[in-house]
């Protein structure tokens, strides 16, 4: 289907005319990155706040908006912070300074932070009560009995693992941890009327934060958090001192992790060292109880240096991401959605030869709707098959307990050449991807940890075997991570094959991890940091081509993020030489819709729904020929330009339509999306008159109808007709 | 399906290089991995003539890894070969030694002719589109780090070929101390090269009109592919569309030239100079077309390798090249082609009629032939000694295809030709002439063969017509078909007879056929 891929035109290339036309660079026609992704944490809430999701699920999506909100302090507001800091005021793409960005973004994530606490107190919690499950909010609501369980709670399994710590003249004040719930509280020395101290004590990460009490009649379970147990057993822990006041706390630290590679002579130990200097970052928010006693709020403001625009107070328990340990809790089953169970991929049901299965033809897989068990069997396999020569793997995040990881240490085991390459930067999963990388050198795997500054984000699986009629490459290619986990929770898409040219890639592509040059050309695969921008660029170019000259034209584009400035303009360029683009971006998303002669002709639309939306998918009309690629990367400057990303066609027919039709289901979606409108909010489709379409139901449908219909073709094929004989 | 892998390694002057390959029944080589290091070698040997010990730990570092993959792939065979930058070395053996030690890979260094040689069969194993782009007069541009080889080709065969010290790491580390900027390095670098191609012109080219050029390089080729669409078939280049090269290597600094070439920064300014020097040879040589089909020297290796193993066989007839290259030196230095052909045709009738007892094969024949076109070279510089100027002529000129040792046989067989033969140990300072023992058995045969069809052409009047040759037992029956008078002929034939019956044991016997 594809033209000859041919490089596209660089910069040196391109015609005045061309260059001209960055007039679409202008800061109006941009959104900040952060304001947009503080919207999409906004549609999240929207979910917690949708009365037609089950209860509980609504308390995950509340908790999913908690969790994204550190992360976003700890990544996003810390590293603009910085700039300020650092003096540096050149604006964004939107024409924002980091100042005016820190003061935009401050007022925005109150108001989130406000209307996710409105959520759980006046919604989510008034009926968890009224379904049985009891949140007790305050110790002092307990009652005698229970205020007797909890204090033995305490005795036995709290006040052992408690540190506490005081302020003095000789006691300077204490490293308070990053993310870390604590509570703070006013003393005074008993029989004297001495000055107040402060005291700080951590809720230990260690213990379950939410502790059963037992039952009261007409409730299911009525729980308490630990840290209401904590405030009220606080004079156990400052015996000779009144408490004259204990509240929570809880503060986030700068965290973006830069690693200065080049004075790294080990970047595994400069790693290490970083994850320890993490907890030391300058404190960027702090949130507090409302109704803090101010002597105390006055105290951790000064030493914590924190400006007020970074204090929030919060009505209702600190850090929500505790609502997903009240999700896991046993017995409100009829409150969650059903379990959805991955279906088999009919091409490879379990126990087949996998690699025989690819031979007959690419095989596409969707998950989650699809098991992701066909990819662990791949490596399963090759771990054991006496052909299979090599392994070669790259990974990002893994689940603890990996199936992958055992099955590629079983395979080094067994004299298989694998090579591994562990990305040590997969943001605050370095830890974790320390310990594998260790284990699978241990079993002998050649581990490699990425080229120097940039991440390898690519998701990519060679199996290179000895066959008959010589080397045969089988190749997986994924959007998402080598994560059996994750695989259950996030759409992605895979896809397995044993083209010759796209193996020949695989291999250069390993090459080049383990620091060999770049081949003379790729057949089928695109890279960045080096290709992936232009290749792109020529995409879209094209069809803006084929639009001026009256052929056929369209871009559809599935992704997680758009904020590449030069990839938004070629796309205003496109919609302005007549393009129809609709785009499905699930979080930020930079590019403005409805700026006349600009991008009247884009649409922008984001699904959040039970599964994380995760897959991206491009679809390029070209003039009738389509041509359909996925990738491991955004169109974001992060994804392509400091990252090894992979962009991968879909090159059977078949195939190609399969995708075509699920960007279709979700531009039809009338649930789950939101589209972008021309003032920059997002609006639910109105779904008045219209049939209710939930793109990720249907795709779990379609993928049980896979089944049976492969079942069904099974079944005759096994038919037999036995003739009668003669008596 | 009989299946081989092998594993060529090349020690370039830039580059460390490994090709996988796979040879199946079907004539069919095929790359299955290829993994290539950056590493300067070049920059060191040229500018101080060894290589520092940084450097050769890193070349056995990566010769380690090499091996590692080659265990993966299991690969049936494997050839390391190293090129300039470890031929130019001081202590080429004792780095090759430390090399052997410590990885257990035996490096082999290619003299110039081997390289380009393999590079040439890789070009000619295009097949197709070798075969119709030199039907035109066309020049085979080789650019390597060290030197270059221009390669002129007429009516499908190959005319001449010359090695040119003007290879693109040396030309480097030759300017390096001008500190010149980069568009002055770019006049510099023309400028040079005009003035080294001036005598080249002269000599080989004269007023011939070359249509195409098939350029082989590492910097060029890789731009010219991926500008076709990764289409070997179809890379090829106008003398226009340098000019484009050279604005992607002048827009955006080298940071900007690196990533519109897809090629690392330290490469920029080796394709700068590259592309100066081909653009320079295209127009000394009038040529128009220029095609990069991107072969490299483990192309060559493979089609060496499977050839040897019987898994290839190229179209092209590379002997006839290797024989018309050497007709070519013999023009150069005033042979009579008249007399180098009887010579050649008598001297292969006698070889090939004691195939059961010299135990000789095919690449001693040819350099029979070589030595009988070459056979008298050395008259060009002094009548008197012609075997020692011989030698000294067929020493100091490359023939594509042949290695040093295989040429230095060559050279002795014309230098015995004329000279006293000199015994194997019997005298210590000539003895070292011969690389072994085995060489000199081959000298010792070739040259009783030569100076036996020598002599039955001392007149140089190519008095016969034709000759029969005949093995019977322990005589060689020469009957030959004249009728002229063939007293002088008949005397030289008596004298080196007695060389030959003490090589081989034989008796010549010469007849003459009736003519009734």
């Amino acid at each position: 289907m594809a033209e000859k891929t041919s490089i596209p035109k660089t910069n040196a290339e391109k015609t005045e005319n061309e260059k001209t036309k960055i007039v679409m660079k202008d800061g109006r026609f941009f959104e900040n990155r952060e304001l947009s992704w503080i919207l999409f944490d906004h549609r999240i809430l929207g979910e917690a706040r949708d009365r037609t999701n089950p209860l509980f699920e609504r308390l995950k999506f509340l908790s999913i908006t908690a969790s994204n909100l550190d992360e976003f302090f700890m990544v996003r507001v810390a590293s603009i912070k910085d700039m300020v800091n650092a003096g540096y005021t050149k604006k964004d793409i939107a024409g924002m300074t980091p100042k005016a960005q820190l003061s935009a973004i401050s007022k925005a994530i109150h108001e989130l932070v406000e209307l996710q606490y409105s959520t759980w107190g006046r919604s989510l919690n008034p009926q968890l009560l009224k379904d049985g499950l009891h949140v007790v909010a305050h110790h002092e609501e307990l009652s005698k009995e229970e205020g007797a369980f909890v204090d033995q709670y305490f005795r036995e399994n709290v006040y052992p693992v408690l540190t506490p710590m005081a302020v003095d003249s000789s006691r300077p004040f204490p490293l308070i941890r990053n993310k870390t719930l604590n509570i703070g509280a006013m003393v005074q020395k008993k029989k004297k009327n001495d000055e107040l101290e402060f005291v700080t004590v951590q809720v230990p990460g260690v213990l379950n934060r939410i502790v059963e009490l037992p039952a009261m009649p007409g409730e299911k379970k009525r729980v308490i958090l630990l840290e209401e147990i904590i405030e009220r057993n606080m004079q156990q822990l400052f015996l000779n001192y009144t408490i004259v006041c204990a509240h929570p706390f809880r503060i986030m630290r700068n965290a973006d992790l830069t690693i200065e590679e080049d004075e790294a002579e080990d970047l595994l130990k400069e790693i290490e060292k970083q994850i320890k200097k993490r907890q030391w970052g300058e404190c960027i928010r702090l949130e507090v109880e409302k109704g803090m006693d101010k002597r105390l709020l006055s105290i951790l403001k000064k030493e914590l240096s924190i400006e007020d625009g970074y204090l929030y107070e919060i009505d209702g328990p600190l850090d929500l991401t505790v609502l997903m340990k009240l999700y896991g809790l046993d017995g409100f089953d009829d409150l969650k959605a059903p379990k959805y169970v991955p279906k088999m991929v009919p091409e490879l049901p379990p126990g087949c030869d996998v690699f025989e299965q690819i031979r007959k033809g690419d095989v596409l897989m969707q998950h989650p709707y699809q098991s992701f068990e066909p990819v662990v069997d791949f490596i399963r396999q090759a771990a054991v098959d006496p052909k299979v020569l090599a392994i070669k793997q790259t990974l990002y995040r893994v689940s603890g307990n990996s199936p992958i990881i055992a099955a590629l240490a079983q395979a080094a085991e067994n004299g298989k050449q694998v090579t591994v390459l562990v990305e040590l930067k997969a943001r605050f999963d370095e830890e974790n991807n320390i310990v594998w990388a260790k284990k699978l050198e241990k079993a002998g795997c050649h581990v490699i940890y990425g080229l120097l500054g940039l991440k390898t984000h690519s998701k990519i699986t060679l199996v290179v075997r000895r066959e008959e009629n010589g080397i045969k490459r089988y190749v997986h290619l994924g959007t998402g991570n080598y994560n059996d986990a994750t695989a259950k929770l996030y759409t992605d898409v895979g896809l397995l094959t044993c083209s010759e040219r796209v193996g020949e890639d695989a291999t250069a592509v390993f090459n080049m991890l383990s620091g060999y040059s770049e081949p003379l050309f790729w057949n089928k695969l695109t890279l960045a940091p080096l290709w992936l921008k232009d290749k792109f660029l020529y995409l879209i170019q094209r069809e803006t081509r084929y639009a001026l000259e009256g052929r056929r034209a369209r871009i559809v584009a599935k992704m997680n993020s758009l904020c590449d400035p030069d990839v938004i303009v070629a796309l205003y360029e496109a919609s302005a030489a007549g393009v129809k683009i609709d785009l499905i971006v699930r979080g930020i998303c930079c590019l403005r819709v409805g700026i006349p002669g600009v991008s009247e002709n884009i649409t922008v639309r984001s699904i959040v729904g039970n599964f994380l939306e995760h897959a991206r998918i491009f679809y390029f009309e070209n003039d009738e020929n389509p041509e359909v690629y996925c990738s491991s990367a955004d169109w974001m400057p992060r994804n392509l330009e400091r990252r090894v990303e992979i962009l991968f066609p879909i090159d059977e027919p078949g195939l190609k339509e399969e995708l075509k039709h699920v960007l279709d289901v979700q531009l039809a979606d009338t649930v789950k999306a939101s589209i972008l409108k021309a003032d920059g909010t997002y609006e639910k489709v109105d779904g008045r008159g219209k049939k209710a379409i939930l793109a990720q139901d249907v795709f779990c449908r379609e993928a049980a109808k896979k089944v049976k219909a492969a079942k069904a073709r099974e079944q005759g094929q096994k038919r037999t007709f036995t003739p009668k004989t003669a008596q | 399906m009989s299946l081989k892998t092998f594993a060529a390694i090349s020690v370039g002057s830039f580059e460390l290089t490994m090709k996988i390959f796979e040879f199946s029944g079907r004539n069919t080589i095929r790359e299955i991995d290829c993994l290539s290091q950056n590493l300067d070698l070049g920059s060191e040997t040229y500018a101080t003539g060894t290589l520092s010990k940084e450097k050769i730990d890193e070349l056995c570092r990566t010769l380690v890894d090499f091996k590692e993959v080659m265990k993966s792939y299991r690969v049936d065979a494997f050839r390391a070969y190293g090129t300039s930058a470890l031929r130019e070395t001081k202590n080429t053996l004792i780095v090759l030694d430390q090399i052997a030690q410590r990885t257990g890979i035996e490096v082999k260094i290619l003299s110039n002719s081997e390289q380009r040689f393999l590079d040439y069969k890789s070009v000619a194993s295009k097949g197709e589109s070798f075969r119709k782009i030199i039907e035109e007069k066309t020049a085979i541009v080789d650019i390597s780090n060290g030197s270059i080889q221009l390669s002129l080709f007429e009516n499908d065969a190959l005319m001449s070929t010359q090695n040119l010290r003007l290879g693109v790491l040396r030309l480097q580390e030759m300017l390096a101390h001008l500190n010149a900027g980069r568009e002055r390095m770019e006049a510099l670098v023309d400028e040079y090269a005009e003035a080294q191609l001036a005598p080249y012109k002269k000599l080989y080219l004269k007023d011939r009109e070359i249509r195409n050029i098939i350029i082989v390089d590492d910097y060029i080729s890789p731009w010219a592919i991926r500008r076709a669409g990764n289409d070997a078939g179809k890379s090829t280049i106008e003398l226009e569309d340098f000019e484009s090269l050279m604005d992607l290597l002048h827009n955006g600094g080298t940071m900007g030239a690196a990533k519109a070439l897809g090629i690392a920064e330290e490469k920029v300014p080796l394709v700068m100079i590259s592309a100066v020097l081909a653009k320079r040879i295209a127009k000394v040589m009038g040529a128009t077309k220029v095609w990069a089909p991107g072969v490299t020297l483990c192309d060559g290796m493979a089609y060496e390798y499977a050839e040897e193993i019987k898994m290839f066989r190229g179209e092209h007839d590379f002997e006839r090249d290797i024989i018309a290259c050497a007709g070519g030196v013999s023009k150069r230095y005033m042979g009579s082609r008249k007399r180098a052909e009887t010579l050649e045709y008598l001297a292969t009738t006698i070889f090939d009629s004691m195939k059961k007892i010299h135990g000789l094969g095919k690449r001693e024949r040819l350099f029979l032939q070589i030595a009988a076109l070459l056979h008298d070279c050395g008259k060009y510089v002094s009548l008197v000694d012609i075997g020692e100027r011989s030698y000294e002529i067929i020493m100091a000129t490359e023939i594509i295809g042949l290695s040093h040792a295989e040429r230095e046989i060559v050279a002795s067989v014309v230098r015995y030709n004329h000279s006293d033969f000199t015994y194997y140990g019997y005298n210590e300072s000539r003895g070292a002439d011969f690389s072994g023992r085995e060489s000199y058995l081959i000298i010792a045969k070739l040259t009783a063969i030569l100076r036996l069809a020598n002599s039955l052409d001392r007149s140089h009047k190519q008095k016969l017509r034709g000759m029969k040759a005949q093995l019977l037992e322990n005589e060689l029956y020469l009957t030959i078909d004249t009728q002229e008078d063939i007293s002088l002929e008949k005397g030289f034939f008596d004298v080196s007879a007695e060389f030959f019956r003490e090589v081989f044991s034989v008796d010549p016997i010469l007849k003459t056929k009736k003519n009734f």
